[in-house]
């Protein structure tokens, strides 16, 4: 089993301030070090599962990604649950809690595993931590992936916040935030 | 500091304090309900501004900490030792020089930037607890978005005096969706919050709540049509640097009503008078 963080105090803060970046400001694309993955996640999802997860924090994981189970339940605890899920492709964000108009903090927030933040279908994003309308490109999500996040979009303050992993690169898309294709 | 984590938290709460400032990022304006730890210090000294502080702080930051508007007070100075001593990182009173700024009721001056966070200490996170006692009961206004009740609190003050009578804490919608209180800022400093570069993070530590507003988000102060939002200020220039457009506090000098007004803002008010000479 390969080891988590080699510092784990520092290297989760820093991995903690680019997830808080990238919430902030949908859809820039930051990078993560220090960790190697599991097979099959890639570093950033690794990097991420360890900043966030914990005991506390009930985990769906993808059945395409059961051989990081061991790595996950060692280093996380993690039980099982949905208040965070590791996919690497997007799941059916419906099957997972939107929380409630009165605790919308209670949705899932879903870690999907693409292809590329660099290269790909273009996007158009638009929303707070935006000072205008941004272009991003990803790889590796579903065609129509503008309009189910416009149906996640539109249950706000409910809804998923997704945070997009691909190699050791990472952006994140909150549940704020419109997508439409660009 | 021997004997405690970086930054004095535990790896267990800063990772449950952390998430919780993400799912506040991803809906702006709400409270997000947090396990509140026990800080060597009483509630209403900044405990909640502290532990959102401690959870983002890394090797490499450098902090300022401002107590209305002043770096040299005892709360300001104290929590700069504190993450001095417990994360052992830099410390600065220059708003340029720092990439963390927590702050008790002021927004600094000057402008902030992209690559800056501001940690607000809050004492009440709640905007609607003076007209509704009941957390269940606001919750659900803010489920509902149901802020009619804070619109006849404004038009009451009008109808009796004439004017908006809320000098600081003044409500903030966010986003267009959530009433917020901005925490006891004077309402000089309300234009300040809309369209902000900066990273905006709100810690009640009594109260366990966090909230925040994303960079570049619309916060927009309540107002009327006929009784637009107006800030207020002393109609003076500052006693010491001459600052027209910085807020003033008023400072007794003598028995006989003798009244200086000077930058609230610290270090703003130094640099324009290092700058003068």
């Amino acid at each position: 089993m390969t080891p988590g963080f080699a510092d784990p105090v520092a290297d989760s803060q820093a991995c903690f301030r680019t997830i808080l970046d990238v919430m902030a400001r949908p859809g820039h694309v930051r990078s993560v070090s220090g960790i190697t993955a599991p097979a099959p996640l890639c570093d950033a999802a690794a990097a991420v599962l360890l900043t966030l997860l914990d005991h506390e924090t009930p985990l769906w994981l993808d059945p395409e990604a059961e051989a990081a189970r061991p790595w996950i339940a060692f280093h996380t605890g993690a039980p099982h649950g949905a208040s965070f899920a590791m996919a690497l492709s997007l799941p059916d964000l419906t099957r997972f809690p939107a929380g409630t108009d009165e605790m919308p903090e209670t949705s899932a927030t879903i870690i999907v595993q693409v292809a590329s933040l660099t290269a790909g279908r273009a996007y158009r994003l638009e929303g707070p931590g935006l000072r205008q309308p941004a272009v991003v490109r990803i790889a590796g999500l579903p065609d129509d992936f503008a309009s189910i996040w416009q149906r996640n979009h539109a249950l706000f303050p409910r809804g998923i916040d997704l945070i997009l992993c691909a190699g050791n690169t990472l952006t994140a898309l909150p549940r704020s935030v419109s997508v439409t294709k660009a | 500091m021997k004997g405690y984590n970086f930054a004095y938290l535990d790896e267990q709460t800063k990772r449950m304090i952390r998430r919780s400032l993400l799912k506040a990022v991803a809906i702006p304006g709400h409270q997000v309900p947090f396990g509140s730890r026990e800080i060597p210090l009483p509630y209403g000294w900044g405990t909640g501004g502290i532990q959102v502080t401690a959870s983002i702080l890394g090797a490499g930051d450098v902090l300022k900490v401002i107590d209305q508007g002043a770096d040299d007070t005892t709360n300001a100075v104290s929590i700069r030792r504190f993450f001095a001593r417990t994360a052992g990182i830099a410390t600065t009173t220059a708003t340029a020089d720092a990439t963390v700024i927590q702050t008790r009721h002021r927004i600094p001056e000057t402008p902030l930037r992209e690559d800056q966070i501001i940690v607000y200490q809050v004492p009440q996170p709640e905007p609607l607890f003076r007209l509704e006692s009941s957390r269940v009961e606001t919750k659900r206004m803010h489920g509902l978005a149901d802020y009619g009740s804070m619109h006849v609190k404004l038009y009451e003050d009008i109808a009796r005096f004439g004017q908006i009578s809320i000098s600081y804490d003044y409500p903030v919608m966010v986003n267009d969706r959530y009433l917020m209180s901005p925490s006891p800022i004077p309402a000089f400093d309300n234009p300040k919050m809309d369209m902000m570069p900066a990273l905006q993070l709100f810690g009640a530590g009594r109260e366990k709540r966090i909230y925040a507003i994303p960079p570049w988000t619309r916060v927009t102060s309540l107002d009327f049509q006929d009784h637009p939002f107006r800030t207020i200020n002393a109609p003076y220039p500052c006693g010491l640097c001459g600052a027209t457009d910085s807020y003033l506090d008023e400072v007794v000098t003598d028995d006989t009503g003798g009244r200086l007004y000077v930058c609230s803002d610290t270090d703003y008010c130094s640099r324009r008078r290092g700058a003068a000479e």
